[in-house]
């Protein structure tokens, strides 16, 4: 199990440095490649073109890509200065770029933004994850009943509605006609009860989407399992059905729902860039269309290497209890 | 007789296949760079021949490569080492279009009569494929003579444009047969034939299995584990263990007196249908399973389950010797052999 | 009509419905259909049996012949198999050791399942929780029955049993998981939890066959000492004459859902009065005798379930179906009469067939036709 650990680890260290190297390749050398001037794209097109210079010259746009890297990768850890003939900032580390439309560096904005999507995130997981599985697995016991019908059909449609329509129809609903919920986002720490209010329906909105494929995806499993073998040993050593059902045939219809756990965490992002425009919540999502919206290429950067961190830690979390859930996994 | 050492492959009728020391290792990598850390020893040397006319019966257990050893022969699959020969030409090493015209005389019957049809495809397709990649067109046509081919093995020709699911097991295995058969094969080859079906449906197939041999003159590999099925239908028998030959004779001194400790248990671990002699007959029980093909035990594979086993047989491999005139045996301790016979085993 | 005449065995010789049984097991009348969008599979369609402690039962039968459900039944497990659950159709009585199971409530019959009744499955690698280690799973099917016992005890006691059924290093082994054990030492952990609560009906269903020749040679004297030591009555389910032939006292031969012949094991094999016991001793390949004759299979296949043919379910398959006159075996089911023939020899008076054919026909066709050609 210790082995295993390490060697996830290391591929973890590994894959955020090809994430980094990604990244920066796609906003700093291609521009560079393409022709056209990354500075340009930091400014705006209106700017005066000493403005521009010295842009140029604090991002170090004139060095070559990899000494660019390297400066990049160095200012994470150890921070950096933008230096100009004119000018000079000072961005601390933790470094992840330096806003110059905003004159601030990216990473006090970022870090107070990642808790509202954090919040969102997880709580809509836990959501999901629960309802959705509670539903498949009612469904799989119940098959072929009215209730395995209902949730089946209410299933379909949480996968095939589009967040925004799902998300400015509770609005509508839930918030301006019934007035039940409402207000603006709170942090946790000054007020959970509010935290809570804030995002209730945003967590209800996302989650509906996944947790209407997590439910389609236990039942089908939570169906195969029950026609194994092992399930009928389970019966035939007189368990009683609660303790078939939750601990034998759980157990192993959490293995699949656990994969493709992992791999929505990553696409999570998308819809929560929806759901916090809908519901403005200033999140990480809103920050991303602000910055695309305001060509603020540094943030955009910012933005894209926490969401991919964030899915390369996941997907850690989702390996390592994975190979909890199976020792096939742990063993060999 | 001859010394015993070397062996002619071939003593006695024409060899329609020969086998040469064949191996077949498959490797076993692992990590990102695939570096190979093991091989299963699948199938490790073996040499016999096949006799025109006659059914070589191949048995063991799981792991011991019986399987593999068909589809070596059959060129499934590429041997490591050792070389195979069908009607005096090499075919160890022949690509697709090399063995392309010797399919024709060369055909498999696989086990499970459930996958190996393609449901997507009538019984008429599936029969007449092979005359579709040999580009033959027989005569009377595909259709004529895929009708009377279905009529051979016991099938209705109105079978013709009807679906592999429409069909029961024993229909299936027959549909099989006929499509290994379309071609007028020299050489059959069925990996484990009858396993997959009922007891009553078994006899069909292995009668038609038989009566399809009388008729057209075929030679017939049979692979399985089932002894009471290999000894109903061979002619020889070949043993195998972990890759490896351990006795080959003819059907009549196999279960009279085999030679090989680990045939004798074979034999008598098989149940008989016959209440009254559970009682009497004498039984060996072996300990343990089969080792793991990845490392097998070292000198004679056998040791670690064989109760005559030496310090001899942990660091010797016996050889496959013929210890009477067509029975080959590799053992250093063989049971049921001639005295001076045996001794020559134990030394050498 | 002859029939009339002779004692049902439907009902067992010593009592009527209802009323409780003087055997261990007694199974009357059991029928197990599922509905289906085909129609109505009759798996198990009439059978009766009984059995006592220390006893073995060898149930034969091919596939679709209602074997396998037969046993589910009697565990109460049937609602659990392939055409889905709940909605089996069960009736008929299942008595077991004095009370009846098919009108009990079904957490007492749980309660009773692991227990006094306990099961061993065909694949001993998906019979077991991938997930589980071997001890968990044994502990489990203990605890479940003693909730007083602890941890320790339970585990104790499934190293005990590991022990038993001859699993080497024991103490070690109890906290494997399934895929690390050989496919013997799996069924003998299979076996080891079945035997955990002392069960006094052991039913096995195919044990061996998934397992090696010489696997299953193990398998099957550990069965056989197992029960000498235990003193349960077993049931032995399998397609395998040679299988019955080591370990049953009695053997019950079902075609379609019915049992067609039953007998003790020893008159089955030697005198068997059954066309289609007659077609399955004729298929088999013998290892224990030079056979230069061919094989003698039965024609056909075996029936569908969702359609049994009118009559003898047999009749399509059997070469004597025109023998009784006036084409009885189409039109009218046989029932079970007890030959004869055999009354005064061993195990008299236990040997049951159903079949149209007069007795001394069928004595006739064995001993003239059929025997000489095995």
């Amino acid at each position: 199990m210790f082995a295993y650990i390490v060697r996830r680890l290391f591929a973890v260290i590994v894959m955020l440095l090809v994430v980094i190297l990604v990244t920066f390749g796609i906003f700093f050398a291609i521009p560079k490649f393409t022709g056209s001037d990354p500075a340009l794209m930091y400014v705006g097109k209106q700017a005066d073109p000493a403005a521009i210079e010295g842009i140029r010259q604090k991002l170090g746009l004139g060095e070559p890509i990899l000494e660019q890297f390297w400066n990049f990768v160095r200012g994470i850890f150890a921070g950096r200065d933008y230096a100009s003939a004119n000018d000079s900032v000072h961005c601390p580390a933790p470094c992840f770029g330096y806003s110059f439309r905003h004159e601030s560096p990216i990473w006090p904005e970022l870090t107070s933004r990642l808790p509202v999507t954090l919040s969102l995130a997880g709580g809509a997981c836990v959501l999901w994850v629960t309802g959705g599985v509670l539903t498949g697995v009612v469904s799989a016991l119940k098959r072929g009943t009215v209730w395995d019908r209902t949730a089946m059909t209410v299933a379909l449609s949480g996968v095939s509605l589009p967040i925004y329509f799902t998300a400015l129809l509770s609005l509508a609903v839930f918030k301006y006609k019934l007035g039940w919920v409402g207000g603006e986002y709170t942090s946790f720490g000054d007020d959970p009860g509010s935290w809570f209010g804030g995002l209730i329906l945003p967590w209800v909105t996302l989650a509906f989407l996944y947790a209407a494929m997590y439910a389609r995806l236990t039942r089908a499993t939570m169906l195969e399992v029950l026609g194994e073998d092992y399930i009928r040993t389970a019966r035939a050593k007189g368990l009683a059905e609660p303790v078939v059902i939750g601990k034998h045939a759980m157990r192993s219809t959490m293995t699949p729902i656990l994969t493709v756990l992992g791999m929505d965490l990553g696409a999570l992002v998308g819809g929560a860039i929806l759901t916090e425009t809908a519901f403005s919540l200033p999140g990480l999502g809103q920050a991303a269309v602000a910055a695309i919206n305001e060509r603020d290429l540094p943030m955009i950067l910012g933005v894209t290497l926490i969401t991919a961190s964030a899915v390369v830690f996941a997907n850690l979390v989702v390996d390592l209890l994975y190979a909890v859930i199976d020792p096939r996994v742990r063993l060999s | 007789m001859t010394i015993p050492g070397q062996q002619a492959p071939s003593d006695g009728p024409e060899a329609l296949l020969t086998v040469d020391g064949l191996v077949k290792h498959f490797p076993i990598t692992k990590g990102l760079l695939r570096r190979q850390v093991g091989a299963v020893q699948a199938v490790d040397g073996l040499t016999f021949d096949v006799r025109t006319g006659e059914t070589l019966g191949v048995v063991g257990e799981s792991g011991c490569g019986k399987s593999t050893m068909g589809r070596l022969i059959t060129r499934l699959l590429e041997p490591t080492g050792g070389r195979v020969t069908f009607r005096g030409k090499d075919i160890s090493h022949l690509g697709v279009a090399g063995m392309r015209p010797l399919r024709r005389d060369i055909q498999m019957i696989f086990q499970d009569p459930y996958s190996s049809l393609n449901p997507r495809h009538t019984v008429g397709t599936i029969v007449g494929a092979p005359f579709k990649l040999q580009g033959i067109t027989p005569e009377g046509g595909v259709k004529k003579e895929v009708q009377r081919l279905l009529e051979l093995v016991g099938l209705s020709p109105e079978h013709y444009n009807r679906y592999p699911h429409e069909f029961s097991g024993g229909q299936r295995q027959r549909i099989g047969i006929a499509r290994a058969l379309a071609l007028k094969p020299k050489l059959v080859v069925a990996d484990e034939p009858v396993s997959a079906l009922d007891v009553s449906i078994q006899a069909q197939v292995v009668n038609l299995l038989d009566d399809l041999q009388d008729e057209l003159g075929l030679t017939y590999v049979i692979i399985a584990h089932d002894l009471s099925v290999i000894r109903h239908v061979s002619d020889r028998i070949a043993v195998m263990y972990l890759g490896k030959l351990v006795e080959l004779t003819d059907r009549t001194s196999l279960y009279a007196k085999p030679m090989h400790p680990y045939t004798k248990a074979l034999l008598s671990a098989v149940p008989v249908p016959d209440p009254k002699r559970r009682t009497k007959r004498e039984r060996i029980l072996l300990k343990g399973d089969v080792p793991s093909p990845i490392s097998p035990p070292s000198g004679c594979r056998f040791h670690t389950r064989c109760w005559k086993a030496t310090d001899v047989c942990k660091a010797q491999e016996p050889p496959l010797l013929a210890l009477e005139p067509g029975h080959q045996v590799a053992c250093h301790h063989p049971e049921n052999a001639p005295e001076a016979a045996a001794a020559g085993a134990a030394g050498g | 009509m002859t029939t009339a005449a002779a004692p049902s065995p439907a009902s067992g010789p010593a009592s009527g419905p209802g009323e409780p049984p003087t055997a261990f097991l007694d199974v009357r009348d059991l029928r197990i259909h599922f509905p289906t969008d085909d129609g109505l599979v009759k798996s198990v369609d009439g059978l009766s049996f009984q059995l006592e402690k220390g006893r073995t039962l060898g149930i034969v039968g091919e596939s679709g012949s209602g074997k396998s459900v037969t046993s589910l039944g009697i565990m109460g497990l049937h609602t659990v198999g392939q055409y889905g659950r709940g909605k089996a159709r069960i009736s008929g009585e299942i008595w077991l050791d004095g009370k009846e199971l098919m009108s009990a409530d079904p957490d007492e019959v749980r309660r009773l399942r692991g227990r006094e009744m306990a099961m061993i499955f065909q694949d001993p690698l998906s019979a077991m929780h991938p997930y589980f280690t071997i001890g968990h799973q044994i502990v489990e099917a203990y605890r479940v029955h003693h909730s007083d016992a602890g941890k320790k005890t339970a585990r104790k006691r499934a190293v005990e049993l590991l022990d038993r059924v001859g699993i080497p290093q024991p103490d070690r082994r109890v906290d494997d998981y399934p895929h690390q054990f050989s496919g013997g030492m799996r069924q003998r952990a299979m076996i080891a939890m079945a035997l955990v609560n002392n069960p006094e009906l052991l039913i096995a269903d195919e044990p061996t066959t998934a397992l090696d020749v010489t696997v299953q040679a193990q398998i099957l004297d550990l069965i056989r000492d197992l029960q000498k030591e235990f003193g349960s009555a077993v049931i032995v389910i399998t397609h395998d004459l040679g299988v019955v032939a080591e370990l049953a006292d009695d053997i019950l031969v079902m075609y379609g859902g019915r049992c067609v012949e039953r007998g003790p094991a020893e008159q089955l094999f030697s005198a068997p009065r059954h066309p289609y016991t007659w077609g399955l001793l004729g298929s088999m390949p013998r290892i224990d005798r030079e056979q230069t004759e061919r094989l003698i299979p039965v024609k056909g296949s075996p029936p569908s379930l969702i359609n049994i043919p009118s009559g003898c379910a047999f009749n399509p398959r059997c070469p004597y179906a025109d023998v009784p006159a006036g084409g009885i075996t189409r039109t009218e089911r046989p029932e079970l009469r007890l030959v004869t023939g055999a009354a005064g020899g061993p195990g008299g008076g236990q040997h049951w067939s159903a079949c149209h054919m007069a007795e001394e026909e069928r004595t006739r066709i064995w001993t003239e036709e059929i025997a000489p050609k095995l």
